[in-house]
């Protein structure tokens, strides 16, 4: 057999029917779903009178739209709790497994789902959510879906699917000091344009990659929908199976071992081909910081807002002009001296422990800013909570001045009531700048969890690496 | 789905490149349980000021746009989130083919289960569309899926596309009803490659039993 590439293994396995010139039918191992997108697909499904093939295979979670304080009141928000209703009795009716509101394990579907041992290497897995590719981390072939497929995996546990490009990133060097998955990711989406994975799944690989823990790993495989991919992937290694081991969905014992010789084989072949490759080298990676209202309008912490006429092609001077419109920017301002009025740190992004711990060693003994409207840190689950508050991290958040909240995507997305107000501008950990994406007329500027902790604590961003701390793993 | 085999129409020029679907749709309309009536709620924060007031400097407002049914668009459109909502609310709102030079995955796959036809095409061609599309008052495309072009009087180009989408929506396929056609195999793939999800420690989770 032929070289192959992590994703060809995966996608061979999972080939449940291929024929020339037709999309493949490709098994789904784990079908995540949540409050946001499902209801319309099992309404579908009702309406054809269809079943859910596999509700042992399928997770719901509610995360997009639950409240991040007072959980233990009844849901004010009649929309959120339409969409919580739905999702509760759509699972009663079909046997899907709920993680619901006042479950333990309930947070963000792409943080739990590796938290529970769900996401496993070698396995499909798809949710109505683009940032299913977090789950790639693990070396598993996951991306985003839109509600008709979500209606179309729940029938028949399978996808249509042409198969994708490959793009092999790889990732030379040895990070700094300070400089975090954040901004490998950030820099690598400035580096390749917000399109540049466009009809590709990207593997991540190189010594920076394997460097990273799991956690990291995670955040950079999140952003890859952010570059245009649908999917990015990082073989599975020994810090992949000693994340995974123990974890409530892992085989146990002998079992374990098994798995583990299985995943050693998922890792690309030497010699294997990709459609297309990209080098970075870590070493030259900067802190990193959005100016504009795409991920790849992104500059060096030490950089300036650029002119719009640096750019030579037209469509794209006219897009800057409109960002610092919307941003309120003036060209060559440096990215030091913005002044913010919230910081927001969580997501799906960067909201698990590693990240808070991070963030927690940045702000420790110092107070947030008093021209801060609001520091907000919001977990990625409860169980993330809990460890945190286990570690005290919760104190030195509300010590400084912070909010600490229950879990949940927030203000990432906006669809609770943790909203960025219109003209307000915010350091955030999430993964999107796009206009009004963390409320109506609210200004994204996306950093890493100790670029926003410093953030918060100065009242505008800092080059966290004069700081002496490091950017945890 | 309704099948798609030609259309002509009014064509709209939406002159931004990367248009995301936070931009579509945005999130707080994303919270309704159905799948129709999200017209209203296309590029809403672009097309409305307060009030729901039509925002005049928007191109969708100007009165030689309205009834348009072909949007003309620029590189990676409907890049970011992979809500459906966007092109129910593109479908919704009149449009039935979008113009660009690319489109994000998520987007572009979600257009055929809506019986939306994307067409890319190379963008110099984009470039005149827009030309004409501003210097023409009334400017029509037809759009023939099966021969695979777009033309106005004189001009016509030709776009590529996917053999098995474009037999798709020309015939407007159920595509679940088209799986579950090969039931048979999906379980033979079952029994030969058993997958499952195994609780070794209890999680807090409910769990009902599938109602017959």
């Amino acid at each position: 057999m032929p070289p192959r590439t992590l994703y060809e293994k995966i996608w061979s396995a999972h080939a449940v029917l291929e024929q020339p010139d037709q999309p493949a039918l490709i098994y789904i191992d784990r079908h995540l779903i949540h409050e946001g997108t499902s209801p319309q697909a099992f309404s579908g499904l009702k309406q054809a009178g269809r079943t859910v093939r596999r509700p042992d295979l399928t997770f719901a979670v509610m995360d997009h739209s639950v409240p991040t304080q007072n959980r233990h009141l009844p849901i004010v928000d009649d929309i959120a709790k339409a969409q919580f209703d739905a999702l509760t009795q759509n699972c009663r009716e079909t046997g899907v497994r709920l993680f619901d509101l006042h479950s333990r394990n309930q947070g963000i579907v792409h943080v739990i789902g590796p938290e529970l041992g769900l996401t496993q290497p070698g396995l499909t897995i798809v949710c109505g959510d683009s940032h299913t590719s977090t789950h790639g981390a693990l070396g598993a072939l996951a991306f985003g879906i839109g509600t008709s497929e979500v209606e179309h995996v729940l029938a028949t546990q399978c996808l249509l699917q042409l198969k994708s490009k490959t793009l092999r990133i790889e990732v030379h060097g040895q990070r700094p000091p300070g400089i975090t998955a954040k901004d490998i990711i950030l820099a690598i989406i400035g580096k390749i344009g917000v399109a540049g994975g466009t009809g590709h799944v990207i593997e991540y690989a190189g010594p920076a990659i394997r460097a990273l823990g799991m956690e990291g790993r995670m955040t950079v495989c999140n952003m890859s929908i952010e570059a245009g991919a649908r999917a990015g992937m990082v073989a599975p290694d020994d810090t992949t199976f000693a994340y995974l081991e123990g974890r409530p969905f892992v085989p146990r014992g002998k079992d374990f071992q098994v798995a583990v010789d299985f995943w050693k084989s998922l890792a690309t072949d030497p010699g294997a081909a990709y459609d297309r490759s990209v080098e970075l080298n870590a070493e030259e990676i900067k802190p990193q910081v959005t100016w504009g209202t795409n991920p790849g309008m992104v500059t060096d912490v030490t950089g300036r807002v650029p002119d719009p006429n640096s750019f030579r092609n037209p469509v794209e001077r006219k897009a800057a002009e409109r960002a610092l419109e919307y941003m309120a920017l003036e060209p060559g301002t440096r990215m030091v001296d913005i002044p913010l009025d919230r910081v927001f740190i969580g997501s799906c992004t960067n909201s698990r422990i590693s990240d808070l711990r991070a963030a927690a060693r940045v702000v420790v003994g110092k107070k947030v800013a008093r021209s801060l409207k609001q520091a907000l840190v919001v977990p990625g689950s409860r169980v993330v909570k809990a460890q945190a508050e286990k570690e005290g991290l919760d104190k030195i958040f509300t010590d400084a001045g912070f909010e600490w909240r229950d879990a949940g995507c927030s203000m990432c997305v906006a669809m609770n009531d943790d909203i960025l107000p219109s003209g307000e501008r915010c350091a955030s950990t999430s993964n999107r700048n796009f206009e009004g994406r963390q409320g109506k007329g609210g200004r994204t500027h996306l950093a890493s969890p100790i670029m926003a902790a410093a953030a918060a604590i100065e009242g505008h961003f800092v080059d966290i690496r004069q700081w002496g701390v490091n950017g945890a793993d | 789905m309704q099948p798609f085999a030609q259309h002509s129409g009014l064509v709209a020029p939406l002159d931004r490149v990367n248009v995301d679907t936070d931009q579509m749709i945005p999130v707080r309309f994303c919270r309704l349980l159905t799948r129709e009536g999200y017209g209203r709620f296309l590029f809403y924060s672009w097309r409305y000021l307060e009030g729901e007031k039509p925002n005049p400097d928007f191109v969708l407002n100007r009165p030689r746009f309205r009834g348009a049914s072909i949007l003309l668009a620029r590189a990676n459109f409907g890049c970011g989130s992979s809500r459906e909502h966007a092109p129910w609310g593109v479908l919704d709102y009149g449009f039935r083919v979008v113009i660009a030079p690319s489109f994000a995955d998520i987007f572009y796959n979600n257009c055929f289960k809506n019986g939306i036809l994307p067409v890319t095409l190379r963008d110099a061609e984009v470039d005149d569309l827009f030309q004409r599309t501003e210097q023409t008052e009334g400017y029509r495309l037809t759009v023939d899926l099966e021969k695979q072009t777009i033309a106005n009087d004189g001009l016509e180009l030709s776009f590529a596309i996917e053999p098995s989408r474009k037999h798709a929506l020309l015939k407007g396929l159920d595509e679940i009803g088209q799986s579950l056609q090969h039931t048979d195999k999906i379980a033979a793939f079952e029994k030969a490659h058993p997958t499952q999800a195994v609780m070794h420690d209890p999680v807090d989770v409910i769990i009902s039993e599938p109602k017959p």
